[in-house]
């Protein structure tokens, strides 16, 4: 009756959450101010604010906020040229970068990126703009001048931070999503290294066990590189969280002071610090100072004794977490989901985005105590689904804080891994991990089906098998619920900006929608697409057997997936043994147990494929 | 001893010889001429049968029948399945001349070589429409590649592959061979089809055949494409260039003029591979020898077919051959692709990799 009970509170706070204003900024929004960035002289700080979609300058003399420029949606990348004169914006749900003249505070235009922009450099003489881009794992090369984009370079999956060298001849992307290998293999990512000088990509640094790679900085010497990331333990069961294998938080030292590509770990033995996320060096290169979001704080790090350490070790040491108390000088608490980071240029205030307490911190670095916080003009007032979203970054509910939802869920999507969930013993039930974007009225939950509801999913079946501590208050477990119901889902870049299909997407949706072979026999319901597949979520929200059951599962039966925005989250099958959609056909479906596509030509299933892609 | 008639009239013929020999060497063209150096497993490369060389700056990339070979700073470095290729035997090299990403076509899919890493595309993993891709060739963001199964192209901003085959063109033969983009235009060479172009604005196909039909006898010599089995095709400055295995052909969009060994200075009829320098000027691949055509007269670059001695064959503009004296040649005279690295060119042959080193004439 507990659940019953939460869940009725959830459908009524969801239901209060949507009618009322959902947030409190000056449009009625919360801001959600992540990235930063200040002037080269330090007099202005930029702030965009993902929520709001905004961008804020602020005098950092007055620590007053004097401007509000409206950009795009979401926006989640923030750079201003080397003369000052010029920032930039990088609008992820609109795929483009607004162009900001940073003396009159004004929109002189935007430029088109890829798929899903989230961080944006210009070269030093900012006549060339570099983009990550999410979604189509690429960078864009810009022509600021016209406004054209040159060229894409292929990057890593999810491609997401860039950081400019000092001396502006390399850029460096870092992937918040591994890459698609092999079934059951550790997973592998990527610093991709471009030169700005010839516009190409020259080198991929590997990053072996690596999977979530945040931002990453580079001193101001440019021999020692920094990026943020997290070392996931995804191959054997979760059940090992009090023997400290679930997750990693790490840093990616590169570049000549670290000798190579070595990973050390910022967490101790008994107390994680998740998610580290922003990185920040001092201008003398005497500390490194990296937030760590899901554990509300900051960790500094004195950098002489890490190469020290690094040195004297000759390898990475990343699974030792004794090995921190060897560089960690400092833990500084700030606000909930701290996540851009910046120094002024003397080196002597620290700024840091509490992303969920729409406020900016600002750290003397003498002492590494914050002493005044900006305030962005956001009302005091903390939703239910405020609250929701601080508990769904939050990793202070697990075992040690070792980890939070989003470790899983970055940014409220997935990871891109296939996790080993239960303590059933080593490589049963091997499950992906799915998008949670848009859940209401995809019930129930699990792949197996055996939530049937999302206050049984976040409850205790998170506190049991995954976070091995305290439950939820059951007004936290309603928040949370209230937060991933509203989770929206991404714009689909694969559907014409008019709505309507191509002609291969036309065809594909016939042949999604069809109910008979190609020799006319009708094929029975159960075994067409859209009878599994129906609704506005594609989802009849039963279980199947569509035969791609393993000899460890426990049961081929399996909860129908929903299908928006299917095509970023590969792998694909319930055990993300399918590493591209058109291998759930070509290698996984011999039988035609998983809709009928054997009696498809291969220009048919690419059809269906540019079909799926538009859902 | 007063000269016999006999004696008078051999010692005048053999003046008339000798004049004619002169006069013949006199009008022999200066053709480019090479130092060759070659390539073969006994230095480096990965297998002696190379199915295509790239030049990529400085680097050399060598697709051969076990493998794909790296020739930078002297030395070679090898690729396989085992590093992530799509498979050892590679059949065609493309380079994204704005990204630096090279592209291999393999008898077993199509890998994308970018800054050391590979990624592999297949007709199982993605929507490429066939494994063995004969044919690749880039143009912006698309890659297109010519299978034994039709057309693929790439979009690589957004990972759409579109297949063209004979469902959506006039291809009734869907085995391509050779693909050559440009930017307004991009031509299959379809082995047994003749010859596709697609039109970039119109995102139309049309279609170009043998007016003979698949006769091997040239009936109509310039009325139109030299034979349905083309190999290989290349499109520069608005010219089409095709290769058959019954001679060449190119093509200004409105006239076709056709190449046949009796009345060109192809050394063979059966060409594996053609690639054009410009509107006038292009390399001949065939399976004896080397040709090189600078819209006027010829050169064929080969071990001689009878000693195997290096020989440099030079036809000028009237028809006239002489040889020219050479100490190297190619590898091998059945040759299967070439590239250019400014005045060098590279071969691949049948048996190893040829390093033409361009020489003063």
């Amino acid at each position: 009756m507990k659940w019953v009970a939460a869940l009725f509170a959830v459908m009524m706070g969801f239901l209060v959450a949507l009618a009322a204003p959902t947030g409190t900024g000056e449009d009625g929004r919360y801001l959600s101010p992540s990235e930063m960035a200040l002037s080269p002289d330090g007099r202005w700080l930029y702030v965009i604010c993902e929520r709001s979609d905004q961008l804020l300058a602020i005098d950092t003399h007055t620590r007053n906020v004097v401007k509000r420029i409206a950009v795009g949606h979401v926006p989640r990348g923030l750079a201003v040229s080397a003369d000052g004169r010029q920032v930039f914006v990088a609008n992820s749900w609109n795929d483009n970068v607004s162009v900001i003249d940073a003396e009159t505070l004004q929109l002189v235009k935007n430029v088109a990126a890829g798929f899903e922009p989230t961080s944006v450099v210009p070269d030093r003489p900012a006549k060339t703009l570099y983009v990550a881009n999410r979604l189509s794992n690429d960078v864009s090369v810009i022509d600021l001048q016209s406004g054209q984009e040159i060229k894409r370079l292929a990057a890593g999956r999810g491609a997401s931070y860039l950081a400019l060298s000092p001396d502006g001849e390399w850029i460096y992307c870092t992937h918040v999503y591994p890459a698609i290998g092999a079934f059951r293999t550790p997973p592998e990512s990527e610093i991709t290294v471009i030169s700005t000088a010839t516009q190409r990509v020259v080198d991929r640094l590997p990053l072996h066990n690596v999977a979530g790679v945040f931002h990453a900085a580079l001193s101001g010497d440019g021999r020692l590189g920094v990026a943020a990331n997290l070392r996931p333990k995804n191959l054997i069961p979760l059940a090992h969280v009090e023997h400290a294998w679930v997750f990693g938080n790490s840093l990616t030292l590169f570049g000549p002071d670290a000798g190579g590509v070595v990973e050390v770990p910022i967490d101790e033995l008994d107390r994680y610090f998740a998610r580290p996320w922003g990185v920040a060096i001092a201008p003398d290169k005497s500390r490194l100072f990296v937030t760590t979001e899901g554990s509300d704080s900051i960790t500094v790090i004195d950098i002489a004794r890490l190469l020290e350490f690094v040195r004297t070790n000759q390898r990475s040491v990343a699974n030792d977490l004794s090995a921190s108390a060897n560089y960690v000088v400092a833990r500084i608490p700030v606000g909930h989901n701290p996540r851009g980071i910046v120094l002024s240029p003397n080196g002597k205030q620290l700024y840091v985005s509490n992303r969920l307490d729409d406020n900016i911190g600002v750290i003397d670095t003498a002492t590494d105590k914050v002493v005044s916080t900006i305030d962005l003009g956001s009302s005091k007032t903390v939703t239910p689904l405020r609250r929701g979203e601080r508990i769904f970054y939050s990793a202070r509910y697990a075992f040690q804080g070792q980890f939070g939802c989003a470790n899983c869920h970055i940014d409220a999507t997935f990871d891109g891994l296939q996790w080993d969930l239960e303590p059933d013993g080593f490589g049963v039930d091997i499950v992906d991990n799915r998008s949670i974007e848009d859940l209401m009225g995809t019930e129930p939950f699990k792949w197996n089906g055996g939530n049937p509801d999302l206050p049984t999913e976040c409850g205790p079946r998170v506190e049991k098998y995954f976070f091995r501590s305290q439950s939820y208050k059951e007004n936290e477990l309603t928040d949370l619920v209230t937060f991933v119901f509203s989770i929206p889902v991404r714009p689909n870049r694969y559907r014409l900006p008019n709505g309507e299909l191509t002609p291969a997407q036309e065809r594909g949706k016939a042949i999604f929608e069809r109910t008979r072979y190609r020799d006319g026999r009708p094929i029975p319901q159960t075994n067409q697409c859209a009878f599994c597949h129906s609704g506005r979520k594609y989802t009849n929200q039963k279980l199947a057997d569509v035969g791609t059951g393993k000899a460890t599962d426990r049961s081929p039966l399996i909860d129908t997936p929903h299908l928006p925005d299917v095509a970023y989250s590969a792998p694909y099958l319930h055990d993300g043994s399918a590493r591209s959609l058109e291998e759930v056909w070509t290698i996984f479906n011999p039988k035609d147990t998983h809709g009928v596509s054997n009696d498809l030509t291969k220009d048919e299933l690419n059809d269906l494929i540019e079909y799926l892609r538009t859902l | 001893m007063k000269p016999s008639i006999w004696m008078k009239q051999t010692l005048w013929a053999a003046s008339i010889v000798m004049v004619l020999a002169f006069a013949s060497a006199a009008e022999a063209p200066a053709m480019p001429r090479y130092l060759w150096e070659n390539f073969t497993t006994t230095n480096g490369l990965p297998d002696n049968h190379v199915f295509c060389v790239l030049v990529d700056g400085a680097r050399i990339w060598a697709g051969t029948e076990n493998g794909l070979g790296l020739y930078e700073n002297g030395k070679w470095k090898t690729l396989r399945p085992a590093d992530g290729l799509a498979h050892r035997a590679v059949l065609s090299l493309a380079l994204d001349r704005r990204s630096g990403d090279v592209w291999a076509g393999t008898m077993g899919g199509l890998s994308r070589i970018s800054a050391g890493r590979i990624d592999t595309f297949t007709q199982l993993n993605s929507g490429l429409s066939n494994d063995v891709v004969y044919g690749v060739g880039t143009q912006d963001e698309y890659v297109w590649t010519a299978t034994a199964a039709g057309a693929s192209r790439l979009n690589t901003r957004t990972g759409q592959w579109a297949l063209f085959n004979e469902r959506n063109t006039p291809m009734y033969e869907i085995w391509t061979y050779g693909v050559s983009p440009g930017p307004d235009k991009v031509y299959y060479a379809v082995w047994g089809g003749g010859l596709l172009e697609y039109d970039v604005t119109t995102e139309r196909w049309k279609d170009y055949h043998d007016p003979d039909g698949e006769n091997e006898i040239v009936l109509l010599k310039d009325q139109g494409l030299i034979h349905e089995i083309t190999t290989s095709v290349s499109y520069v400055d608005k010219i089409v260039w095709v290769a058959t295995y019954f001679g060449a052909s190119r093509y200004d969009g409105r006239n076709w003029h056709n190449f046949l060994q009796k009345d060109s200075g192809l050394p063979s009829n059966f060409l594996n591979f053609v690639k054009a320098v410009d509107a006038n000027r292009a390399w001949f691949c065939t399976d004896k020898g080397l040709a090189y055509y600078d819209g006027a007269n010829w050169a064929v670059y080969r071990p001689a077919i009878d000693t195997h001695k290096p020989e440099l064959l030079v036809r000028n503009a009237n028809g006239k051959t002489s040889a020219v004296q050479v100490n190297t040649a190619p590898a091998h005279n059945y040759i299967l692709g070439i590239d250019f690295q400014g005045d060098d060119v590279w071969v691949a042959t049948a048996d190893g990799l040829s390093h033409g080193v361009r020489q003063p004439n």
